[in-house]
Order: C-alpha cells, then sequence, then structure tokens
C-alpha cells in the first residue's frame, strides 16, 4: 500500500499501546450483521497500469489543443501561461486547507486578498470574494444576496426580473437555488435596458447577462439607471477576459456582479473546476455569501492577512449564515490570481483585442457565405467573442459533421432550444488562428453545399 | 517557512514591465467603439522573475500537507497522491469541453459514470450525482431531494429538519437554503443523538411537519452511534427520511455501507475520503447517493450507461423528477477524475485498510495523550477524537493550537464541536508514520508540561512564523479587503 507508512510491526505496537487485541475490535460499535461488507470493486492496479488506462480514457476525448476550436458557450479555450500550473501545483498551495491558523496560511491568505484586489479591479466593484462553485452559482447567490440586502430596507419586494437571453445553465442554477425562498422570478425576453425599465416597487433585483448568451451587449448603463429608478439592485453576470477592454460592469453600474473565472488561467476540463467570481460595492458586503480576506496587524506592527467579516458564515451563524457555502474554489481562485498578475494591465487588454478581432473577422467571412447569416451584424448590434449564425441546414448536423473532421465550429442552439434548429453560437478566442478561422468558413461552406 | 515580509503584487509593480507574450494579431485588426472601452484598469506590472519569486515565496509561507502533519479535525487531511495530478494534467482532460457532445466526451463520461457506480457500491446506495461541487452542496442537493421527496406525496406540510447540536454548521445551513426550519437535538451522555429527546420530537405536536433527520456518523466527537439503526427506524416510522453527512465517511469506507444502518440520503466529500488536494480551501467534489425511490429526484444531468448508437456508450440524461440542476454542467471534473485515479488504485481491500489504519491512529494518538487532555467521552474513537485543552490556568485551547505551530505541526480543528468545551478535534488520517503520531503526541505533552512550567512560551506562540497572533477583531471593525495604494 503506497499511501499507509504503517508496517504490521507498527500497527502490533499501536494496538498494545491502545490496549486492543485486534484492529477489527476498533469497530465493534459497528453492527456486526453489516460490518466489513464485500465490495464490489475492480481489483487494485498500480500506477502504471492506472495510467495506462487513464491514457486510453482520456484519448476517448476530443481536445480543443488537436483541433480547431470554435465552441464556447460558457466554457471557454483561453491561454494559460506556463506561470500559472507551474506555480499553483506547487505542494504548499495545493494541499493546504482553508487559512483558519493565519500564522501558517500566509501565504493562501495573502494571494486571496491579492485575488480580492485585482478581480475587484476587473469588475469594477469594491470587493469581490474568495469565490463560488461556478458563474452559475455566483450569480444566484448574487441574486439571493440582493434578496437579503432587499428584505432587510424594504420586506415588500420579492420579484427578480431576469434577462431570457442568459445562459440556460444558469436559468435553471437560479430556479434550483431561488426554489426554497418565497421569490418570483420573471423572465423578459428583452434586452438588459428594456428588461429593467419593468422594474416596479416589487422588484428586488434585475439580473443581466455582459454579454448575453447569444453574445451581443446589452446597454448596462441604461439598465442600472432603470433599476435604481425602481429602487432595485442591478446585479451583471460579466466575461472577465472582455472586462480587460470594455467598461466594467460596476464601473457601469451594477451594484453585484458575478462572473465565470474560468477563462481567467483555468483549464476548461470538462466544465470544472471553475471559478465563481461574486464581487458588490463595499455597502452590501455584510450581505455576501463566501469567505473574504482582510488586512491585519500582529503585536509587533506587522501586516498580516486573516480570515474576516466570519459572522456571515456558517461556521459561526449556522441556519441564520447568509448562505451554507463552505469549501470553495480556492486553486482556481489562485490560478486566477497568478494569470492576472502574469497579464496585467497589458496582457488583459491585448487579450481582449485579440478576441475582438478575430471574433469580427469571423463574423464577417461567415455573413459572405452562402445560405448563412450572421444577426448580430446585420441589426448592428455590438458582440465581443460570441455570435449566432443563421446556418442552411441543421446546425446539429454541422456540428457533428466537422466535429468529426477536427473543425469544432461551435454550439448548436437546439440543444437547449429545440426549435432553435438552425442557429449556431460561435465563439472565437484569442487560440483561433487565421487559419483556423478560414478553415471553419470553408468546412461551414462545405457542410452546406 | 519563509520568514520574509512578501509585499503585494501591486507594490512590485513597475509601469512597462510584461510578464507574458502573445502573438501579434494575425486577421485584419477591428475595435469596439470608443464609448464602450474602459479608461483604466488597475493591474499590476510585473516581469516573469519577479512574479515566478512572489508566489513561490508566498507558497513558502504555508504549512501544507505535502510540508508537515496537518490533523485537521473533521477535514481529513491525507497525502493526496502524485499520480492523481500527473492524471488530471493530461490535454485529453484538460481541454475537453463539456458542450463537445456525448460522441466526442466518451472518456470523460466513462470516468464520471465509473466513479458514481463505485461510490454508489460503496455506500449502498442505488443512485448517485456527482454534480455537487463541495459538501456543503451535496447537503443542499439532498436536502432538497427530501424536501421535493415529500412534495411528489403531496405532504407540503413536512418543513422542519432535525439536525444534532453537534453538527457542522453547513447542515443547519443548507436546509435554511432549502426553505427548511430546524430544530436542535440534544446529545446524550456518550455524544450521540439523545433517543429520549428524539422520541419526544417525533410524538409531539410538531411530528407531521418533521421532513427528517441530517446525522453525521461517526459524529462529530469521533464515535460512532451505535443507535444508529433505532433512529433511523424511529424517524422513518414518523414518516421522515435520513439524511447521512458524509464528512466523517474516512473511518467507514470498507467498513460499513451507511444504506445498510438506514440512511437514506448522503453525501460523500471527494477533498476528504478520495484523497483529492483541499486546494487551500476548495475546489472539492460532494457526491450524493439515494436510495431507489429518490433517484428520480437526483441533481444532473447525470451519465447513464448506453447511447443512440454504437459509438456512444455513456451518454447525460436528467432525472425524470430532477431538483433541478445545481451548478453548470457536470461537477468539478478534475476532482472526480483524481478520485477515479484513487479508488482505481485502492481496490476494495486497499479501501478498508484505509479506514482501518485512520481508525488506528486516532485511538493511537488518543492512547498516548488522555492521561493529560481529558477526553469527554472515554470509548474507542473512529477516526479522530476530541480532547479538551483545559490542561492548566490561564491556558486555553487557543494557546495550545499556536504553540503546536512552533514545534512544527499545523494545529488540530480547534473550539468544534461547539458541545465540548475548549475543544481540541484531532483526526491523523491512515497516510501518517507511526512516528509522525509518536512526535505530535511528544509535542502534546510537552506543551502541557510547558503550560505549567513556562506558560509565556503558550501565551506568546508562535513565534517561528513570519507574523505573529494578528488582531482579528480590528481587522473585522474596520475591513480592509483590498489593496488600497
Amino acid at each position: 500500500m503506497p499511501y499507509i507508512a504503517a508496517t504490521d510491526r507498527d500497527r502490533k505496537a499501536m494496538l498494545e499501546r491502545i490496549g486492543s487485541g485486534s484492529v477489527e475490535e476498533l469497530f465493534s460499535d459497528i453492527p456486526a450483521a453489516v460490518r466489513f461488507p464485500k465490495l464490489k470493486l475492480p481489483p487494485p492496479l498500480s500506477e502504471m497500469e492506472a495510467m495506462r488506462e487513464i491514457e486510453a480514457l482520456a484519448a476517448k476525448n476530443l481536445s480543443a489543443s488537436s483541433s480547431a476550436w470554435f465552441l464556447g458557450a460558457g466554457a471557454y479555450y483561453h491561454f494559460i501561461p506556463a506561470v500559472v500550473d507551474a506555480l499553483s501545483s506547487r505542494g504548499e498551495f495545493l494541499t493546504a486547507y482553508t487559512p483558519y491558523q493565519p500564522e501558517v496560511s500566509q501565504g493562501t491568505l495573502q494571494s486571496i486578498f491579492e485575488y480580492q484586489s485585482m478581480a475587484s479591479a476587473l469588475l469594477g466593484v469594491e470587493v469581490v470574494n474568495a469565490s463560488h462553485y461556478d458563474g452559475a452559482t455566483a450569480l444566484a447567490e448574487g441574486l439571493l444576496m440582493a434578496y437579503n440586502a432587499a428584505g432587510a430596507a424594504a420586506g415588500t419586494r420579492d420579484k427578480a426580473i431576469v434577462c431570457a437571453d442568459l445562459d440556460p445553465e444558469y436559468k435553471d442554477v437560479i430556479r434550483s437555488y431561488a426554489s426554497a425562498f418565497p421569490i418570483c422570478l420573471e423572465f423578459l425576453d428583452l434586452p438588459p435596458e428594456g428588461a429593467a425599465a419593468r422594474a416596479d416597487d416589487s422588484t428586488f433585483c434585475v439580473v443581466v447577462p455582459y454579454p448575453s448568451f447569444s453574445g451581443t451587449l446589452g446597454d448596462i448603463a441604461a439598465a442600472a439607471k432603470a433599476a435604481h429608478a425602481a429602487g432595485a439592485l442591478l446585479v451583471a453576470h460579466a466575461d472577465p477576459i472582455m472586462c480587460g477592454l470594455l467598461k466594467s460592469p460596476g464601473e457601469l453600474g451594477a451594484d453585484i456582479v458575478a462572473a465565470e473565472g474560468q477563462a481567467l488561467g483555468n483549464p476548461m476540463s470538462f466544465g470544472g473546476p471553475f471559478l465563481g467570481m461574486l464581487g458588490s460595492s463595499a455597502k452590501l458586503v455584510r450581505k455576501m455569501p463566501g469567505r473574504l480576506v482582510g488586512e491585519a496587524k500582529d503585536a509587533q506592527g506587522r501586516r498580516g492577512f486573516v480570515l474576516t467579516l466570519t459572522a456571515r458564515e456558517q461556521h459561526i451563524r449556522r441556519e441564520k449564515a447568509v448562505s451554507n457555502i463552505c469549501s470553495n474554489q480556492g486553486l482556481a481562485m489562485l490560478r486566477a490570481c497568478i494569470y492576472l498578475a502574469a497579464m496585467g494591465r497589458s496582457g488583459m487588454r491585448k487579450v481582449a483585442e485579440l478576441c475582438w478581432s478575430k471574433a469580427h473577422y469571423a463574423a464577417g467571412l461567415i455573413a459572405a457565405l452562402p445560405g448563412y447569416a450572421v444577426p448580430a451584424l446585420t441589426s448592428r448590434q455590438e458582440f465581443f467573442k460570441e455570435f449566432v449564425v443563421f446556418t442552411p441546414i441543421p446546425a446539429a448536423e454541422i456540428a457533428q459533421k466537422l466535429s468529426r473532421r477536427g473543425v469544432v465550429p461551435g454550439f448548436p442552439l437546439s440543444r437547449y432550444y429545440p426549435e432553435r434548429t438552425h442557429e449556431l453560437l460561435i465563439c472565437v478566442t484569442e487560440m483561433c488562428t487565421k487559419g483556423q478561422i478560414e478553415l471553419l468558413a470553408r468546412s461551414l461552406e462545405e457542410a452546406a453545399e | 517557512m519563509n520568514l520574509r515580509p512578501e509585499s503585494l503584487v501591486y507594490e512590485l509593480s513597475s509601469p512597462g514591465r510584461e510578464c507574458v507574450s502573445l502573438p501579434a494579431c494575425d486577421v485584419p485588426p477591428s475595435s469596439p467603439p470608443a464609448g464602450l472601452l474602459r479608461d483604466a484598469l488597475e493591474l499590476p506590472e510585473l516581469d516573469e522573475l519577479t512574479l515566478v519569486r512572489h508566489f513561490t515565496r508566498l507558497s513558502q509561507k504555508n504549512y501544507s500537507i505535502d510540508t508537515e502533519f496537518y490533523p485537521l479535525g473533521s477535514c481529513t487531511m491525507k497525502y493526496n497522491p502524485k499520480v492523481n495530478e500527473a492524471a488530471a494534467s493530461l490535454p485529453g482532460w484538460r481541454n475537453t469541453h463539456p458542450l463537445a457532445g456525448d460522441e466526442f466526451s466518451q472518456g470523460s463520461l466513462e470516468i464520471i459514470h465509473s466513479l458514481q457506480s463505485w461510490l454508489c457500491e460503496i455506500g449502498g446506495f442505488f443512485a448517485g450525482s456527482l454534480q455537487p461541487a463541495a459538501g456543503a452542496h451535496g447537503e443542499l442537493s439532498g436536502v432538497l431531494i427530501i424536501r421535493a421527496y415529500h412534495e411528489a406525496r403531496a405532504d407540503h406540510k413536512r418543513r422542519l429538519m432535525l439536525v444534532p447540536d453537534s453538527a457542522h454548521g453547513t447542515n443547519p445551513a443548507s436546509c435554511t437554503m432549502a426553505g427548511f426550519r430546524i430544530k436542535a437535538i440534544a446529545s446524550d451522555a456518550e455524544g450521540g443523538v439523545d433517543m429520549a429527546a428524539l422520541r419526544e420530537i417525533l410524538s409531539g405536536p410538531e411530528a407531521s411537519a418533521i421532513a427528517g433527520i441530517m446525522i453525521t456518523n461517526p459524529n462529530t466527537l469521533g464515535l460512532f452511534d451505535r443507535n444508529i439503526e433505532a433512529i433511523a427506524a424511529a424517524v422513518h416510522a414518523a414518516g421522515g427520511l435520513v439524511y447521512g453527512d458524509g464528512a466523517n465517511m474516512n473511518a467507514l469506507v470498507g467498513i460499513l455501507r451507511p444504506a445498510e444502518v438506514g440512511i437514506d440520503v448522503m453525501h460523500f466529500n471527494l477533498h476528504k475520503t478520495f484523497s483529492t488536494p483541499h486546494g487551500g480551501g476548495g475546489p472539492g467534489a460532494g457526491f450524493v447517493g439515494v436510495r431507489s425511490d429518490l433517484a428520480d429526484f437526483l441533481p444532473g444531468p447525470i451519465v447513464a450507461k448506453g447511447g443512440d448508437s454504437a459509438a456512444v456508450a455513456y451518454s447525460l440524461a436528467m432525472p425524470a423528477r430532477s431538483i433541478g440542476r445545481l451548478k453548470s454542467f457536470y461537477g468539478n471534473f478534475g476532482i472526480i477524475l483524481r478520485a477515479y485515479v484513487y479508488l482505481r488504485m485502492l481496490g476494495p481491500e486497499g479501501l478498508r485498510t484505509v479506514a482501518e489504519n485512520a481508525v488506528l491512529g486516532a485511538n493511537y494518538i488518543k492512547a498516548l495523550i488522555e492521561d493529560t487532555y481529558k477526553v469527554k467521552y472515554p470509548r474507542r474513537c473512529m477516526h479522530e477524537f476530541v480532547a479538551q485543552g483545559d490542561i492548566a490556568d490561564g491556558v486555553h485551547t487557543l494557546d495550545i493550537a499556536k504553540r503546536l505551530i512552533d514545534l512544527g505541526f499545523h494545529p488540530p480543528t480547534i473550539y468544534f464541536p461547539l458541545i465540548v468545551p475548549e475543544a481540541i478535534m484531532i483526526e491523523p488520517t491512515e497516510t501518517e508514520s507511526k512516528e509522525t503520531l509518536d512526535a505530535f503526541a511528544a509535542a502534546l505533552l510537552k506543551i502541557a508540561w510547558e503550560a505549567k512550567e513556562s506558560p509565556e512560551l503558550l501565551h506568546t506562540a508562535p513565534t517561528t512564523t513570519p507574523v505573529g497572533r494578528l488582531d482579528e477583531v480590528a481587522a473585522a471593525r474596520n475591513p480592509v479587503l483590498c489593496y488600497k495604494g
């Protein structure tokens, strides 16, 4: 047994010290009839055999690194500098736990503080917490945070307006999280500014995507103004890569900002671990779920960092806590921290510029193909790295055919919306070369012939 | 441990420095309208070596399993095998997209399917979902399943959940998020559920409102509740369900299948029992397993065997009456993969060996220190036990914890469970050698001697760390949560 240090001799000595005749005897509290079951699990493998099996299974997946990759829709293929893996995989970070003992956890605590600082700057808010499970749960908890904040102030507001053009999985997660509360969710098929204009004195928040699931950019500033005029909070979900170039949601007036931080240095990894980012204005911080790190001093006046404002959390407040979250996505957060520090202001801007230019180049090429159309271009709507394409044949057929040839053209919207059979959501990041974009256009053209 | 002060990334920044080289734009450049552009972005500017030294030095300010004994009770800080990390770093796992389609994701789907089947076998459950991202997320799934079960039977008034007073804080907090009220149940003289108190509630005026009970067994005192079958039978007879909190499953793998003593719904923490790294706070994974009549309520989608073509052996499907989606996609796949590798290498016998050695190690430390540190419940413990830090006048558990740091050990969990004054909760795990356990016990005994002979050593500890005790009260009164420049 490679992971167990005790030898038979050790075990014998330990049992003697305990005063027990056998290891089995230690389990005499367990009902005898069901003790020591025979488990039907596969027999053990050596490390070499296990790796061989894992490599064979990995080969059954289609990997973005060996394809021309245009699929996003909530998980994004972005560049990860080598420093991110090299530093985040250090055992001292990887195998530490929640920094409950600050004197021996300053590495984790200071890196959380640095992440909070950089993420706040990026999203344009005053405070960002130490992470949620992913963008969807961060947004759902952001909505509950707005509910708690409004509840304390008014008590009569029970409605959340949600833009319908939000990632359908996020909408499902919001429904699950809100299901136990007396909250009325109103999904409106309107852009952010239109949805927010419907806010009234029963609305506690308006939830807007920036950009929307179909890639378009609404008027967040107008949405914030309308929500605030009705006495509601504006909760935005943002693309953090886009925030390297475009105005942040906080800057545009959002009170609570959630974001999927996977794109910041975390691989797609079949959908997890991702990084839920959640931030807000300072005045809402006592309603914020999740861990927060603050600056502190020791008796000698030395600067250090501690978990703070813990009176919000489950281990102190139990059933009165603002959330049940305990374990978060610490390592994914550390990766984002290293990524943001490595990219810096110019790197973040450059990546976003590359996404913008390449996505717009691809959209232009595809719009010119016979039978294809890019509605964002024809209706002059702004988009960042994703856009919808109307296809001449069912998009799911195109996706299957092209994926088999190593060109993954995007996400067929029929997978979420069965009636939208001829729509493909295409994502272009800095990872896509000009050659791959042109290959995509040629492949789409051939597929329709 | 690196004792030198380390600047913040912002303080290391110098305008014009770059760390990452990016390619030139190879398509005709275009740019957003000026009105959309942001003015400033306050991020630091570093060169690569400065960045590498910064984060390397920060890492050296942590205690971790790779560097120190970390007997944090209830957290199961076992060794995290390096092969798990090597496996997870293969491009075939890292660069896979959750929406690529079943045909292009068969490797990932097979991993999820195998692991969920094995975890069901280990727990005795009929079905399970790996979607929850952490233990508390698994708890939320579980109690939402209990809610859905009663709703489906049109039993709408069952909104009261029983939670022992020794439970983790996440239990009552998860209940609140699922719309339940809480009733705390007292512990009996042995730290288990007080059967008389339970029976009184179950036959009292609120009996018909009881949705179920949340049980942690072994409980947070590290004791196996011998009444578990009676508790489950009583709650079932009253129309409630029994939720099992699997935080302490490391004591039971290969020893007992919880479903066989009446647990209906349960979560396992893959980052505890199944050796995935804790990562400074996460990510974890919180498998939830259920008995057969609850399978339709599981959160999803989950992986099923069989698909619509020969090329598709595994596919994704939403359970018929699912409580819904609790996060995007299918769980923390990278963590699921690590747990798969761990179980694949252990096999059934190895798994039982894990629990046996975990329990042996805890009883061994207990035997070495219990003449000095009171253990309130003098029984065989399971994988952990709770001692008390009232070893000398004026000395508290916090002082003992901080002195342990100076002696090279991460402190145990302290002041939890709340029902034991001055609690010190010690969980060694199976991966520590006898030499380490001996050294740790010796350190605790040395501290007990120091507490009487030179208590200032305890009160001023730690002195071997980059900072001493930090003023948490001042930090919370005037919170500084971001670099202010």
